[in-house]
């Protein structure tokens, strides 16, 4: 193949966290997909019967369950904020530099307040047996 | 005309917008429908009264619930294994990269069959 120069010259770009939001993007996707299996093993453990469902609850209300549900519903608010903000752009709305940046604060607002909702609730609320 | 799945290869005068396309919107119409089925998943684990195995094994059971966790599996099965391949098609090099999207397409295969069976299998096996 021809050594010609290939996009994208990612190093060649002044940082800017807009740039971060975007890698995160796929970031927190892939960590959903982690997820993805968690929520399929806990739908399979509750078909499966009584035992298996009680062995996932303890693993789950576990301190180490509840970090990964916590990292996963975290994860979940910033994808779907951030999804929002994808949708907006796709039909024409907010691809200007400043909007884009003020969309990008309000993801990570949403995120924020989001994740502080998750973590009292997951960890704080005393989540019911 | 106003298809935005098509709208930039046609102003950029190439590209033939079929699967590329077809992806695209496959992938913003399953993220609605997780954007509204997963804080629905959410918000009723978050509410029901407790969190014990009949609790939970009877309000799967409800036919309206069975049916939204179908295409809740569904949908994210999809739209994971879409998101996936992009991640892989674009960092992944050499042969480990037919590997990796053989091995998604695989494993979001087995995570959408073992999801719906578990669905089915309370929805079906549950007294009324």
């Amino acid at each position: 193949m021809a050594n010609r120069p290939l996009s994208p010259h990612i190093s060649v770009y002044r940082f800017a966290y807009t740039m971060a939001l975007s890698i995160l993007h796929r970031g927190t996707g892939l960590l959903l997909s982690a997820g993805l299996i968690v929520l399929v093993v806990f739908l399979a453990s509750v078909a499966k019967g009584e035992e298996a469902y009680a062995a996932f609850h303890g693993f789950a209300s576990g301190v180490a369950g509840r970090l990964l549900i916590a990292a996963f519903l975290i994860g979940f608010c910033y994808h779907l904020a951030n999804g929002i903000r994808h949708l907006f752009w796709d039909m024409g709305f907010g691809m200007e530099r400043a909007q884009a940046r003020r969309s990008g604060a309000i993801v990570v607002a949403v995120t924020v307040l989001g994740g502080g909702l998750v973590l009292w609730r997951v960890f704080a609320a005393g989540v019911a047996s | 005309m106003s298809d935005p799945a098509q709208a930039l290869s046609r102003v950029l005068g190439h590209g033939s917008a079929h699967e590329g396309a077809h992806h695209w919107r496959v992938q913003r119409v399953t993220a609605v429908a997780l954007g509204v089925l997963v804080p629905w998943l959410l918000i009723s684990l978050a509410t029901l009264p407790d969190l014990t195995w009949p609790t939970v094994q009877a309000w799967m059971a409800g036919l309206g619930h069975a049916a939204l966790l179908l295409l809740l599996v569904l949908a994210a099965c999809w739209h994971s294994q879409l998101g996936v391949q992009v991640v892989i098609e674009d960092y992944v090099r050499g042969p480990a990269r037919m590997i990796g999207l053989l091995l998604s397409v695989f494993l979001h295969l087995l995570l959408a069959a073992a999801g719906v069976l578990a669905v089915l299998r309370v929805a079906l096996t549950a007294q009324p």
